[in-house]
């Protein structure tokens, strides 16, 4: 068949795709347990971490070997047939959404550790690693995989450089992109790459950086080298309370203004340590407005200068009461309490929702008020959990989607929230991808030219257009339809002709 | 003139559509292919846009001397912790299109780590905002990296927002007699021990060693490690001198000798090739003084699994950066074609393809 060639301007039509003869052709490229085309076997994968999208793929593949991965896109290339990269399935913006005409290709078979070097501190991993397996294998020599998303028991690391992952240690450690060498990789028309290398940068343009975070729409990931780095020999955490929560955002600020770098620095609101307490039994003061959990690591001596300047500047800042975990047993459990809020949420309601914009810092007051009011208008409760570190925003909001309307509800509940991260000077999505579900709400954040040079960005890789298409940037038809185009700062579509 | 106007003028000047070659401080007009094409100057649009220490975040004009904003920095206890080279009079556009990072790169990260966001004009003259000014932000392929070290190929860096760090305040020097290959052993080994390096450098079997952190981590890592504790204005001349290529070693290179930048995984094995060695980035980079043929550098580079670049001197003729493979040629390519339809900018500066 003839296939269009991408462009920004307006979705490509797939609904030329002929099932039985890919089916056939996918057949004779995998072994049978590798390829699942009923209905039954495609249902665990039509929908990933975020539930509320949902869609059966034509087929789904799951290849063991690089060699079977280059079969299937090239297969799928020949055919014109839209392929949806996944790993573990646990992503949160339905990046690994199927394609209603497309094949979901699955790396959760490739989960070799393949190579740990201690001495170079690196390891040589397949995607479907879980990102918590690594840092597993490394302990034996006092290293690990610095990156730890919440999920990181679960997620692969193929997804964490789709998304280019963060977690609560990044604002000293770094993200996905800061901690990964080198990603070998397969286009859409079966060329294998090397993004990077064992060395610390590549020649040429820094394709790595582009590659990761590039939600699964440049190339697909077959081997990923990460860097180990070496465990700190100490941990410890404050938990200091606040009687309000503007004042706990200033101590964040105050705490970076002191010249220190928290290895973490988390904020949760009264409801969300209301909703994780009788869960998890952390040890939170259920009076406070806000408490902050910041960290400390590194040498024995550090962390004690450390946490002796943190407590000093929380004291002045206000705090109505300051803990130090005396243990790494009540460190672990003040830190379970944070990490167990999506859960908690899940327990105290049918349904939530989490958002992820980021923001700078000291606009965390006014979006706190703002959410607050928007809890009113859409008559639904939201609870807050924060990054407060990097300003990255983890809302909650509850609902129930047996509910009718409650779930439209939330979704122009949670857009009002990327609406104003936007308008504060943030971003829409912090660490979870832009995938299917904030698709629209990057036509707030983007004018036509930024969206049309992202097209052409993955042009570049896959002139097809056939990776993860309709995810991650929108058409230009898509946001002029939903009416939100606009222009940038006077800067028109075609400054050329406005200057005539 | 003002910002509005300046950059009406580059849009002017890029919509003529003949080479241009985009030029700061040119402090790094010996790095990369000849410069090309009729000289855009960039320093007239300078300024600190805005700096918010509690942010950690600084937004600066292209033409800003990299000086003035490390000045400002420091004027606040915070630094750019990648110390890209200022080579006399770089700006900061040229240090982001260059893309170099200084003696703490292994230990802190890249320059590309700490760009947040870029304002860019594209070769036709369109105004791009990628990234922004806050640490975490996956919307839309991250574009602000692509084009730190892109050597000015994709487009005129108008702006960029760069994450700061408080300076340490623990910080000292240490010197060891050392030979290469125990050095590298040495630097490997600490590596993968808690212990606040900052920066390294061997040469001449005396390997120098910066600590810095937390006074007390500071302290009791200099207990440990032993070794001969360096005055403290010799130690700040000595890593100043490494990061601006004054010291001996660099100037001897200014003389004729090609200097060569060879990137490679610092476990790799002391190199079997004459001439002058200084190691860096705990042995990841790794820099010759020699007049010998490319050919042997590239080749003990690509075996050690690294790169080799042509860095100063020597002769350009057979390229200064090694070449990318095949399929990822045709993605650089493409993207030129892309950003820079009408080949406008610095070209043959990257590659001599485009």
């Amino acid at each position: 068949m003839t296939q269009r060639l991408h462009s920004a301007e307006a979705p490509q039509d797939f609904s030329g795709t002929h099932r039985a003869a890919l089916i056939a052709e996918l057949a004779r490229l995998l072994p049978a347990p590798s390829l699942l085309h009923a209905d039954e076997d495609l249902k665990p994968y039509e929908c990933d971490g975020l539930s509320a999208y949902r869609q059966l793929p034509l087929a789904v593949a799951l290849p063991e070997t690089e060699a079977q991965v280059i079969g299937v896109l090239k297969a799928c290339a020949a055919a014109g047939v839209p392929v949806v990269p996944r790993g573990a399935g646990t992503g949160l913006s339905a990046g690994a959404l199927p394609h209603p005409q497309g094949v979901v290709l699955s790396l959760a078979k490739m989960k070799k550790i393949l190579h740990v070097d201690p001495v170079a501190r690196v390891a040589v991993v397949q995607p479907g690693v879980r990102n918590l397996a690594i840092s597993e294998v490394a302990a034996a020599y006092g290293l690990y995989y610095a990156p730890d998303p919440s999920s990181q028991i679960a997620c692969s690391i193929g997804g964490n450089v789709a998304e280019n992952s963060g977690g609560v240690h990044c604002l000293k450690y770094g993200l996905t992109v800061h901690n990964v060498l080198r990603v070998r990789a397969v286009l859409m028309n079966g060329d294998v790459v090397e993004f990077g290398n064992h060395a610390l940068d590549a020649p040429g343009y820094d394709l790595l950086a582009l590659a990761i975070g590039s939600e699964g729409m440049l190339a697909v990931v077959t081997e990923v080298t990460v860097k180990l780095v070496p465990k700190p020999e100490l941990a410890q955490v404050i938990m200091a309370s606040f009687d309000d929560v503007m004042k706990a955002g200033e101590a964040v600020a105050a705490v970076i203004a002191a010249g220190i770098i928290p290895a973490g620095l988390e904020m949760m609101d009264k409801p969300a340590t209301a909703a994780v307490e009788p869960y998890v039994k952390a040890g939170y003061d259920l009076n406070a407005a806000a408490i902050l959990l910041c960290e400390s690591d590194g040498t024995a001596e550090e962390v004690a200068e450390e946490i002796g300047r943190m407590k000093a500047v929380l004291e002045t800042s206000g705090a109505t009461e300051i803990r130090v975990s005396a243990s790494e047993a009540e460190r672990l459990r003040f830190w379970a309490g944070r990490k167990a809020a999506f859960p908690a949420a899940g327990r105290i309601s049918p349904d939530y929702y989490c958002m992820d914009g980021t923001i700078p810092r000291k606009r965390l007051g006014e979006m706190l008020t703002a959410i607050a009011a928007m809890e009113k208008k859409y008559g639904l409760r939201c609870i807050n959990v924060f990054h407060a570190g990097d300003g990255n925003l983890h809302p909650l909001i509850l609902y129930d989607a047996n509910v009718p309307g409650e779930l439209e509800r939330t979704e122009a509940f949670g857009a009002e929230i990327l609406k104003l991260s936007v308008d504060l000077g943030g971003t829409i999505t912090g660490e979870h991808g832009v995938g299917y579900e904030k698709i629209n709400s990057m036509c707030d954040q983007f004018g036509s030219d930024e969206l049309r040079l992202f097209h052409a960005v993955k042009s570049s890789f896959d002139p097809q257009g056939l990776l993860n298409p309709e995810k991650g940037v929108p058409t230009l038809h898509r946001c002029a339809e939903f009416g939100r185009m606009h222009v940038h700062g006077g800067q028109l579509k075609f400054p050329e002709l406005e200057r005539l | 003139m003002n910002s509005e106007d300046l950059i009406e003028e580059f849009r002017g000047r890029i919509l003529e559509r003949k080479p241009l070659c985009i030029r700061g401080g040119g402090s790094k007009d010996f790095y990369g292919g000849p410069p090309a094409g009729a000289v855009l100057d960039t320093r007239a649009h300078a300024g600190i846009v805005s700096y918010e220490p509690t942010e950690l975040v600084i937004t600066v004009r292209c033409g800003t001397p990299f000086a003035e904003l490390e000045s400002a920095l420091a004027a606040r206890q915070q630094f750019l912790a990648c110390e890209p080279p200022r080579f006399g009079g770089a700006t900061v556009g040229g240090a982001i299109a260059a893309g170099l990072s200084g003696p703490r790169r292994a230990a802190v990260g890249s320059l590309r780590d700490f760009v947040l966001g870029v304002k860019l004009m594209d070769g036709e003259g369109r105004v791009h905002r990628f990234g922004g000014e806050v640490m975490k932000n996956v919307a839309g392929f991250d574009v602000s990296r692509l084009l730190t070290g892109s050597l000015g190929t994709l487009g005129l860096i108008l702006e960029v927002s760069l994450k700061v760090l408080p300076l340490p305040p623990g910080d000292a020097s240490l010197r060891f007699e050392m030979p290469q290959d125990k050095a590298l052993e040495a630097l490997n080994r600490w590596a993968g021990q808690p212990l606040p390096l900052a920066a390294s450098c061997w040469q001449d079997g005396v390997l120098t060693l910066r600590l810095a952190g937390a006074m007390a981590a500071v302290r009791a890592a200099g207990e440990r490690l032993g070794g001969e504790t360096l005055p403290v204005h010799e130690a700040a001349a000595f890593w100043d001198g490494l990061r601006e290529q004054t010291t001996a070693f660099f100037a001897a290179a200014e003389g004729g000798a090609a200097l060569w930048r060879l990137s490679l995984p610092s476990v790799a094995p002391p190199l079997d090739l004459p001439g002058a060695q200084l190691i860096e980035w705990g042995g990841a980079q790794r820099w010759l003084r020699i007049d010998a043929s490319p050919d042997s550098q590239r080749e003990a580079a690509a075996r050690a699994g690294g790169h080799a670049t042509l860095f100063r001197g020597g002769d350009k003729a057979a390229g200064v950066f090694t070449p990318p493979a095949p399929p990822l040629m045709e993605v650089h390519r493409r993207l030129k074609q892309h950003f820079d339809p009408y080949g406008v900018f610095n070209p043959g500066r990257l590659y001599p393809e485009f």
